[in-house]
């Protein structure tokens, strides 16, 4: 290949390579899947880019929790009547559809949370916690949501431990040597974000993996933004712990879940007590059930887990890759767009992006953006979407941000485009 | 459908464009930060009271354009204004955009009604009261940082 074919033209579209067995995505049709997309806001059709916030749920999600809880609501697990063994055949297919979807090696290792923060919260009090002496390290990265922030300054509030932040550069990437020189024998846990939510950046999680395993350092890993973008694949990652939240996987709200080693969830402590993860009480003493209902205290959202189950149901069919290229393809177009909007600053520029635009506009204020836009029918989101730090990083106190799933089309991007001129106009 | 112009008038433009009283003050001798940790809004509130008299007022910081227009029409209307009758504008502004019941005097508002557009956008609410809240927080000494939530 010469470099002349290596550089080619700045016009030219990549094109979009679907891997084999794994047909486009008929946008067209997939949109037909979500029924809130089809109405009008301020007498204007939906165009809905808050899907990083959260996302819609398809007619097959909806029509799981209504079944549920038209022919099988009950208890789990426990009763002994037609109803408990359809609810609970429900649930534990669920679950064997999440370890499928994560490739888990065992259904054992998938427990059911409120979301990725409960994940996390829950690999930090059980996991971290009984490990840690005053001194010790956690190592995060400085583009964390709040919630990969959050549960490890309380753990470090507890336990004496110590916080440290691989820094981020100017495109938003971590900065890959500074995070390996933090590595250190003092590490006992590494926590980072996947994909970004407020950048998009996708991380370089296998050579974070990697430096980390090499001094014997475990890994968690927030794929809250990852798992609705991209196959997941936790053991070929390596990873110790991946938690991931239905509501943006396109099931409800509420319920999520947390992969970990079986060996590491087996060491653990329980999160919570309560029904279900014993096996037995008395007052003198309690034995704790096995995994993965050791982790899971309480009637849990049974619905959410069926909607959830049915959510990578639908996403499975039309395959992660397919998702993936069309996200990414855009991901492509709406960055071209924006670039002849002027005054528009893209914050977030990583050359592994997913889904995502940040940006500013001029010295119009993100909230203005977007109120203008929401008139205009299209949702967005501004402010620090839960990720002040990278807003301080760059020195901002907000942007506006547009966020694409799997039924986004370039007729919703051209819409967005438009409606930012007309931001322009309306503020000139 | 409420029209956009209700809520982006051009008096609003106008003072996010070129915001009054904008810079700190020399010689205040009342001061309160406010923060809406929603948007990220952030502004100072310089007063310089004597003999219960509000004899000067200025604000700087960044925010949106109705927290910008606000903070700036309400500097200028604070100039001269007793303190009793500031915290007495505070409350029925307050109240005004909060409450679906409140009466409207738009005499007393003068042109500070040009933000009553905002009580179509609950969204919105909280940029056009950050200002105030602040103000409040100044004039009562309620510690330095004010905040919408």
């Amino acid at each position: 290949m010469n470099l002349r074919s290596l550089s080619g033209s700045g016009a030219q579209k990549p094109l979009a390579v679907v891997k084999q067995g794994s047909p486009a995505l008929d946008v067209t049709r997939v949109r037909a899947d979500f029924p809130i997309l089809q109405q009008e806001v301020h007498g204007k059709p939906l165009v809905y880019l808050d899907n990083a916030a959260t996302s819609q749920k398809p007619q097959r999600v909806i029509e799981a929790l209504t079944h549920y809880y038209t022919h099988d609501n009950s208890n789990i697990h426990r009763g002994v009547h037609l109803l408990s063994e359809r609810a609970t055949a429900a649930f534990e297919g669920a679950r064997d559809k999440v370890q499928r979807f994560l490739n888990a090696a065992d259904r054992r290792e998938i427990v059911f949370v409120r979301g990725a923060t409960e994940g996390i919260n829950l690999v930090a009090q059980s996991y971290a916690r009984p490990r840690l002496a005053a001194g010790d390290e956690i190592l995060i990265t400085a583009m964390e949501h709040h919630s990969n922030i959050v549960p490890w300054q309380m753990l470090c509030e507890q336990t004496g431990a110590v916080l440290k932040v691989a820094p981020i550069n100017d495109a938003g990437e971590v900065e890959l040597e500074e995070f390996c020189r933090l590595l250190g024998p003092r590490t006992k846990l590494v926590s980072v974000v996947h994909v970004s939510n407020a950048l998009g950046t996708i991380n370089p999680v296998r050579d974070m993996i990697r430096a980390a395993h090499d001094i014997g350092v475990p890994v968690l890993l927030d794929g809250a933004q990852a798992a609705p973008h991209t196959a997941v694949d936790v053991r070929e990652l390596d990873c110790e712990f991946y938690v991931l939240s239905g509501h943006k996987l396109y099931a409800p709200t509420g319920i999520g879940a947390l992969y970990g080693k079986a060996e590491l969830l087996e060491a653990m402590p329980p999160y919570q007590g309560g029904g279900d993860m014993i096996r037995l009480v008395t007052f003198e003493h309690t034995e704790y059930n096995s995994l993965p209902y050791k982790f899971e205290a309480g009637t849990p959202h049974i619905a959410g887990v069926i909607g959830l189950g049915a959510a990578i149901d639908y996403v499975s069919e039309l395959g992660m890759d397919a998702i993936a290229t069309h996200e990414d393809a855009l991901l492509r177009y709406a960055t071209a767009a924006a670039a002849d909007i002027p005054g528009i600053r893209l914050v977030g520029t990583a050359r592994d992006k997913a889904g995502i635009l940040s940006f500013l506009l001029g010295r119009v204020h993100p909230h203005d953006i977007g109120t203008i836009l929401d008139h205009e029918g299209i949702a967005i989101r501004t402010g620090h979407h839960c990720a002040m730090p990278v807003m301080q990083r760059f020195n901002i106190p907000a942007t506006a941000r547009a966020s694409f799933a799997l039924y986004n089309n370039e007729d919703d991007v051209d819409r967005l485009i438009a409606a930012l001129h007309k931001v322009i106009e309306v503020f000139g | 459908m409420s029209d956009l112009r209700d809520l982006y008038q051009e008096v609003i433009f106008d003072h996010n464009r070129n915001p009054r009283n904008f810079g700190a003050l020399q010689g205040a001798n009342r001061l309160a930060r406010g923060h809406n940790p929603l948007c990220g809004d952030q502004l100072t509130l310089y007063l310089k009271v004597e003999d219960d008299v509000i004899s000067e007022a200025k604000f700087d910081g960044h925010g949106c354009a109705i927290s910008t227009a606000s903070a700036s029409l309400m500097t200028e209307r604070l100039k001269g204004m007793k303190v009793a009758d500031a915290e007495a504008l505070f409350d029925s502004f307050h109240d005004v955009l909060t409450k679906d019941d409140a009466p409207v005097d738009a005499a007393s508002l003068g042109k500070l009604s040009v933000l009553l557009g905002v009580k179509e956008y609950p969204a919105r609410v909280k940029c056009a009261t950050l200002a105030w809240h602040t103000l409040h927080a100044a004039l009562g000494n309620q510690g330095e940082m004010a905040s919408t939530e």
